[in-house]
């Protein structure tokens, strides 16, 4: 049995919806009733069926819609995506990465072929069939990069390591929370991290870069973000910002419930093979207030979160304008009884 | 979380003798599946289990990265090291089932570069062997110079010249043929990288000429692939884990404290990585640091240790494991 893949949108008239599945299989990101930062890595490994884990890379109802969206995002700005020229022999180990994963977790959708360096990739939900020769880019209509990350949902970000740093030398970038490729492109671990508050006084970026510069083949890691968007839009981008900062002063207490989304980001960490980079895939996964709060659990845990959480938190991720709004309409749904441990709904 | 790799169960599929000091040895998958994919550079470590010892020695890939069904390593036969090559040499036969970890790389090209100029020594070569088929099979330009001491002991210089041809020389120290390095480091395109890969006095040599002569310390890439040294045996206290261990002439720290059932984080095994860094809770008597990770300051401090290769002698010694 397939995935039922949804018309939908993330702009305009934004009829983007998660069903009732998709409600209980959202990553919450909170296991306890307060949030501060930690270095919350894990090894990547495939969790419970029915969760976002089931697969290492997760393909969803939103396919089909998030890869128009990607589509429109790239016909307006082509800089969305970019890769610097040392770059190319790790989108190749993206691309076989990602093909292989997707082939493996949906076989019904997607189909991959290999004899030599001659493959065959066919992609069912988007209508797509193609012969090409591994390693050799005329062969294909796009780089490698660009070409699997035009068929896989999320954000990827390709790291070169070298001098004891990871540098952001390559990516795919239109489903992100507030930052530019096109701005970040070509800096280091630590310049592309600076404007995030308070996390270099506790240390947390020396010891990630630590562990992630030492993360090996066959040994993922994950981490899982979060923040808040005003209306299903995936393109949050500060070139786009024109377009969705004014949504933020549109929430009153009648809409919170239909217009505030959480947006949770589930990070990954692999080394590629090849090229000994690191890909860092950031799945963006959306769920609306009136959609979150059908969990009681999640719904009182939010309000908690939510209502006591640093003021630096709160203004990098945006919230400041509208979180009265929101903390008033999340206190009518917490009786204040406690909540099970765990990130997953009673 | 470990920061160890995952494991590859093998067989040996072939043990091919190279000249008189050098052996080479295939490994398959035992499943029959292809192996990973890995860069040039990078290395394997191979679990040698030799009766009730078992000892963990790093060895670079030298096959090409784009054949996967095998993995070969080249090991030189040391007569007064630890036993590791010895074992490999004389005991390890066709058919022979094995462990090794996952491909690690710590000496990876800098794809950048719009040249790769690398300085091989002895059986440095190795490394050089997997760079060298990569840069060849995508277009890049590369140089090697292959220092040995003499043509018949000059590990694959003559697969190396009939792959690469002129963009590999040769010199032979026999011959008193030597590498005029200044000129070479002098004369370079913008843009070069220059990677070292034999012993330490000419990594050391390289790098300080590459230093002398204004190259970037960020363009200088160098793999030391010194095994750990046997020595005097000593006593070592483990503080956490509440054990008194000894280490054998023949076993490296590290070693002695796995055997103790402690698993520190590891990678290299050859002081390079950093994972094994253990704390020095107190001593009475000699560091023998061999590592290239703690600073001089560091090895001073008396504060810290490598114990994949460095050693102690001396009354006592207490580490934080």
């Amino acid at each position: 049995m397939g995935i039922t893949f949804r018309k939908e949108t993330f702009r305009d008239d934004f009829s983007f919806r998660n069903s009732p599945e998709h409600i209980r299989r959202f990553p919450f990101p909170f296991n306890e009733d307060a949030y501060m930062y930690a270095v919350n890595i894990e090894p990547h490994v495939v969790g419970p069926k029915g969760s976002v884990l089931e697969n290492l890379i997760d393909v969803d109802e939103h396919y089909v819609a998030e890869m128009q969206d990607r589509a429109l995002v790239l016909a307006e700005d082509p800089l969305r995506c970019q890769s610097l020229p040392h770059m190319t022999l790790a989108g190749w180990d993206l691309l076989e990465l990602l093909m292989e994963q997707q082939a493996l977790g949906y076989p019904e959708h997607f189909t991959l072929s290999r004899d030599g360096d001659r493959w065959r990739w066919i992609n069912r939900p988007l209508g797509i069939d193609d012969t090409f020769t591994f390693g050799d880019t005329s062969t294909l209509p796009y780089g490698p990069m660009e070409y699997i990350t035009r068929q896989s949902q999320g954000d990827f970000c390709i790291l070169d390591q070298r001098d004891g740093n990871l540098w952001m030398d390559a990516g795919m970038v239109t489903t992100q929370a507030d930052w530019s490729l096109d701005f970040d492109i070509g800096m280091n671990f630590f310049e592309w991290h600076a404007p995030v508050p308070l996390a270099h006084e506790k240390g947390i970026f020396t010891r990630a870069l630590k562990f992630l510069t030492n993360i090996q083949q066959g040994k993922p890691a994950r981490r899982l973000n979060w923040t808040m968007t005003i209306n299903p839009r995936l393109d949050t981008s500060p070139e786009n910002y024109h377009k969705w900062g004014p949504d933020r002063a549109t929430v009153t207490p009648e809409n919170v419930g239909d217009k505030v989304h959480l947006r949770v980001e589930l990070q990954s960490f692999w080394r590629l093979p090849r090229s000994n980079g690191i890909v860092f895939p950031i799945r963006c996964y959306l769920i609306k207030m009136d959609e979150l709060v059908t969990q009681p659990k999640w719904a009182r845990r939010l309000h908690r979160v939510i209502r006591d959480l640093p003021e630096e938190l709160a203004t990098y991720k945006g919230l400041t304008r509208y979180r009265p709004a929101l903390v008033e309409w999340l206190s009518k749904l917490d009786d204040g009884s406690p909540t099970s441990p765990g990130f997953g709904p009673d | 979380m470990s920061t160890g790799t995952t494991k590859l169960d093998v067989v040996v599929s072939d043990v091919v003798p190279v000249n008189d000091l050098v052996t080479r040895f295939h490994f398959r998958r035992r499943d029959g599946e292809l192996l990973p994919t890995f860069s040039g550079g990078a290395h394997v470590v191979v679990e040698m289990r030799d009766g009730d010892r078992t000892r963990l020695n790093p060895y670079s890939l030298m096959g090409s990265p784009l054949d996967t069904r095998e993995y070969t390593i080249s090991i030189r036969r040391d007569d007064v090291g630890r036993g590791g090559s010895l074992f490999m040499h004389r005991q390890v036969k066709p058919g022979l089932e094995m462990v090794i970890s996952y491909p690690v790389n710590l000496f990876s090209l800098d794809l950048r570069a719009r040249k790769h100029l690398m300085l091989a020594g002895g059986i440095g070569i190795t490394p050089f062997m997997a760079q060298t088929a990569q840069l060849a099979g995508a277009g890049g330009n590369f140089e090697l110079h292959y220092t040995c001491r003499t043509a018949s002991l000059g590990t694959y210089a003559d697969v190396l010249q009939q792959r690469h041809g002129n963009r590999v020389r040769l010199y032979h120290d026999d011959r008193e043929e030597r590498i005029d390095l200044d000129r070479l480091l002098s004369t370079q395109p913008l843009g070069t990288h220059l990677y070292v890969c034999g012993p330490a006095g000419m990594i050391n040599w390289v790098r300080d000429r590459a230093a002398a002569l204004g190259w970037p310390p960020e363009t200088v890439h160098f793999e030391h692939f010194a095994a750990p040294q046997p020595g005097a045996p000593f006593d070592v206290t483990l503080a956490v884990s509440g054990r008194t261990i000894h280490v054998g002439g023949q076993q490296s720290l590290l070693e002695a404290i796995e055997a103790a059932g402690v698993d520190p984080p590891y990678l290299c095994r050859g002081g390079v990585c950093g994972q094994c860094e253990t704390n020095v809770i107190s001593y009475d008597g000699k560091f023998i640091h061999n590592d290239h990770w703690l600073s001089e300051e560091d090895h001073r401090s008396g504060c810290k240790i490598m114990p994949c290769v460095s050693r102690f002698e001396g009354k006592s010694l207490v580490l934080e494991r």
